[in-house]
Order: C-alpha cells, then structure tokens, then sequence
C-alpha cells in the first residue's frame, strides 16, 4: 500500500478545485439557489408534497442532491479529460500507484467536491427557510452515496471520453435525465403512471428520496428499500470504473 | 552528494532491463516486431532509430504507458504487466512529449511526483536535482511559464525524483541549449558511475557516441544492429556512418 502517493494524488485533485473555489463550489450553491428562489416563486402555495412542508422547503433537499450529483461528476470527469489531452496523466500512470489507489483518489476528491457544493446549499437553506432535521445520519449516508456514485460516473466517463464535448454529452443524455427524472422538484407520485415507473427504476429516484428522509422523516419509500437500490448501484458503478483502470482503458493505449 | 545505490534496490542476478518477443500493433501499425533485449545493470546504453523506429514505444511499454500485443517486458525482473508496482519504483522516464502540469511551480511538481513514489521528505535531493538542472531561479515559476528546454529539465528532474536505478531519457536533449546539454550528460554521467543503468535515445548520434557503451538500432520495429559502440565503429570514422550504412541495408 502506497499511502502517502495515494495521499499525494488525492492532495493534487483536491488542490485542483480548492485553487478555483469560486467556479467549483461558490458558483454551483449559487445556481442552486436561483432554482430555489424561482421555483419556490412560482409554486409556493400550489403544491404541497408533504402535508405541513412548505414547498420551498420540501425543494431544498432535491437541490442539494442534485448539486453534489452534478459537481460530484464535473469533477472526476473534468480532471481526468484533462490530464489525458494534456497528457500530464502519463506522471500519474508511471508511478507506483495501484489501481486502487489510483481510483480512490479520483473519487474521494469528486466527491468531496460534491458534498462541499451539497453543504453550501443546505446552509444556505438553513438560512432562509425553518428546514428540518429529523435523521442526521441518513441525511450524510444519502449524501456520500451519491457523491461517490456520481464520481464513478465522473471516472467513467472521463475515462471513456476523448474529448469535452463528450463530456458533454453525458451530462446532457445521462446525468440530466437522471437527476430531472429523480422528483427533485416534486413527489413522483404526482406524475402518470409510465413516468412513475421510469423514475422508480432509477437509482437516483432512491438517493434524493432517502436524502429527503433524513430532513422530513417522510418520503415515498423506505431508505432501506433505498439502500437495497443505491448500495448495489454504487458499488456496480465502482467496480466498473475499477475495471477501466485496471484495463488500462484508453489510459495505457 | 548522495546517489541511490542501484544494488540495494534490484537484485543483481537480474538485467536492468530484459524484453523478450516485444510486439506492438496499432491497429494497421506494426510499432514492434519481436524485439529480444537484455541491458545490463550499470549500461549506459543507446536506442537509435529514425522517425517511426518504434524507439517511444518501447520505452512507453517499458514505463507503463503502452501496453504490448504480445511478449514480455521487465525491469530488474520485474514484469511491468504482473509487478508493475515493483517495476515502476525502479524506472525513471523522460517523456518525449514536453509534458505538464499547468497548476504546479517547478517545485511543486517535483514535490507532487516524489510523494507519488511513496517518497513524503525528499526536500534535499528535490533542491539538489534544481541546482543541478540549472533550475533555481525558476524553482517558484509556474510551469506555464517556462521556455521549453526549462520544461524538458523539469521532466529530468521529475523522471530523477525517487533515484531510480533504470534511467529511461527519450531525447532528453531535444530543444535543449549547448550549455545545459553539457552539464545534463555530466549529471547523467555521475548517476551511471554511481551505478544507475542509462537507456536513452536521441538522434544526435555524436551524443550517443560519445556517452554509450553499447548501442542498438532499430528500424520498423525491428532491431537490425545491436553492439558495442566500439564494434559498430570498427569500420566507420563515426557512429553516425556507421548508422547510415546500417540503415540503408
Ligand atoms: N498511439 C498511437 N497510435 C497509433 N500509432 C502509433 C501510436 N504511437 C505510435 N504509433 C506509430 O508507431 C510507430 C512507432 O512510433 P514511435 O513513436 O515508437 O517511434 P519513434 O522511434 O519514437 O520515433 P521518433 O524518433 O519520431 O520519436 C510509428 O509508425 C507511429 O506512427
Ligand atoms: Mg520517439
């Protein structure tokens, strides 16, 4: 084991965003809350998901998800097309660094990224509006779940990609569907019935969900039944971005 | 002044470097056709090859970079496939390509390589490498910032960071001035007395003339000369005749 090159890889991608706070973290909390201020505009006392929840408060959870989803992603993604078309991965690629650790820097980073931008939301939720609190630590078991899931994501695709606009086109086929389709901005049990189950069959679906359970102590499903979702889900996207590296995938041509 | 100790690294029963059938297809491209190779610990050993030989791929395969189609590559025994980890404490490359890192300074990258290797305090041989590679006025420039031939001793220094005992240079001196050409051979000289092996490239065959013991050409992917400098020299004034002649076999 390769501690201190894990740690010094680790220490790289987190300096990486650290240096430009203000695009990585500020300006994300800051888009988050736009949402926030519109939508809770235009439907505050028209809906009511939860009885006694106001709809800008019932918002607030799905907006902090869906930015540790997306900034989680922008991360891993971003820093690994980065280096491949600066070619700068090579110093990376030959260094004693198991695929392990290889992979786990790329992800603690992204997702510590993510859950920064998460917490930068909610904190600005505290706020303004009287959020609730009820399970702490599902609130931070939903949080680091889908931070990681979505960094794999990240890792994938940057893996995958040979250019930015491919990037881009995962954020805008995958990563938006996902999240939009997930009841960020409502109880899925107000859509049709085929919307219905096109968002129980995603794992997103479960995460922000189980996310909103540890504020509310509500939701339209179990976190259990979420974790048996999410976990597995993860742990795939993990094992897969595990295989690339191992691979050598469009890393080691 | 302090120098890895290649023996208390590798185990002197193995070459410093061995590649046995090397091939490498890329997709219509035969870089590497078979390539039998065994360097010797403590060689100071030259690769030539015109434009295409297969010279960066072997290197890169060497390194981890590239991986072969067929055949075996290992460094002080050690498989760069099934002992990476091994392998790659015991290389330092040179990249052809001028490499870098744009958030770092000089001395942050050369910090940020050595912790990749495991190595957290490694401040005097880091200060030492910039002194010796003429870098110490620019050791807080950010990488951005530096000419080219200042990026390419960057890439020394960093390939020179946790003292490998197999020093790999793809043409180390490309786009680099008369001076620190001179000082950069006399380095590398110093690290190959003190017993580190020496593979390099370049296609200034004066250069490789003067400095290497043994030598091999490459062509296609193939080797067609593989010998002492002194024997490749038996019948021409200089190396470079004696690769013309070679090569238009
Ligand atoms: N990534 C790649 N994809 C496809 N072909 C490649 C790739 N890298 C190298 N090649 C091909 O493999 C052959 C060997 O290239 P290589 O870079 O090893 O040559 P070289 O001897 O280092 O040449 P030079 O002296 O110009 O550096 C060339 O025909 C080259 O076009
Ligand atoms: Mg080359």
């Amino acid at each position: 084991m390769n501690g201190i090159g894990l740690w010094t890889l680790l220490r790289k991608e987190i300096l990486r965003f650290w240096k430009v706070l203000l695009q990585t973290v500020a300006a994300p909390v800051l888009t988050a809350l736009l949402y926030l201020l519109v939508f809770a505009q235009a439907l505050e006392g028209r809906v009511e998901v939860y009885p006694g929840v106001a709809y800008s408060v019932f918002l607030i959870p799905g907006l902090a998800m869906m930015s540790i989803l997306q900034n989680a992603f922008a991360n891993s993604s971003s820093s690994l097309i980065q280096s491949k078309i600066t070619g700068n991965i090579a110093f990376i690629l030959i260094a004693p660094l198991s695929h392990l650790e290889f992979l786990l820097a790329y992800l603690l980073a992204a997702a510590l990224r993510g859950l920064l931008v998460g917490a930068g939301v909610l904190l600005a939720g505290f706020w303004v509006v009287d959020l609730p609190l009820a399970y702490p630590l599902w609130v931070l078991v939903w949080a680091c779940l889908a931070a990681l899931a979505f960094a794999a994501i990240g890792v994938i695709a940057g893996i995958w990609a040979d250019k930015f606009d491919h990037l881009s086109g995962v954020q805008n086929f995958i990563i938006l569907p996902l999240t939009f389709l997930s009841g960020v901005f409502y109880s899925i049990h107000s859509l049709p019935p085929f919307w219905l189950a096109v968002s129980q069959a995603n794992p997103v679906f479960y995460m922000i969900d189980g996310f909103r359970y540890g504020f509310f102590a509500q939701a339209d499903v179990s976190p259990w039944l979420g974790l048996a979702v999410a976990l597995p889900f993860t742990l795939i996207l993990c094992g897969v971005a595990m295989q690339l590296i191992m691979r050598g995938y469009k890393l080691r041509h | 002044m302090e120098f890895a100790n290649s023996s208390d690294v590798g185990c002197p029963v193995f070459p410093a470097v061995e590649l046995t059938g090397l091939s490498k297809r890329y997709r219509q491209v035969e870089a590497l056709r078979g390539v039998n190779l065994t360097i010797a610990e403590g060689e100071f050993f030259a690769l030539l090859g015109p434009n295409g030989a297969g010279k960066t791929t072997l290197i890169n395969i060497l390194a981890g970079l590239t991986r072969a189609t067929r055949g075996q590559a290992r460094v002080l025994g050690f498989d760069v496939r099934n002992h990476y980890l091994e392998a790659r404490r015991r290389l330092g490359v040179v990249p052809q390509e001028l490499v870098f890192d744009p958030f770092f300074s000089v001395r942050e990258a050369l910090q940020f390589q050595s912790g990749y290797f495991g190595l957290a305090h490694n401040t005097a041989w880091i200060d030492e490498l910039i002194a010796r590679l003429g870098l110490s006025d620019k050791a807080d420039t950010n990488m951005r910032q530096l000419s080219g031939g200042m990026k390419r001793r960057v890439l020394v220094a960093q390939a020179l960071v946790h003292k490998p005992p197999v020093i790999i240079l793809d043409e180390p001196t490309a786009g680099v001035d008369v001076e620190l050409r001179q000082s950069l051979w006399a380095f590398i000289r110093e690290l190959n007395r003190a017993g580190h092996t020496i593979l390099l490239t370049t296609h200034y065959l004066e250069e490789a003339q003067q400095l290497c013991n043994r030598v091999a050409m490459l062509r296609q992917g193939e080797i067609v000369a593989l010998d002492t400098t002194a024997n490749l020299m038996a019948s021409s004034d200089s190396l470079e005749a004696a690769f013309v002649r070679i090569m238009a076999q």
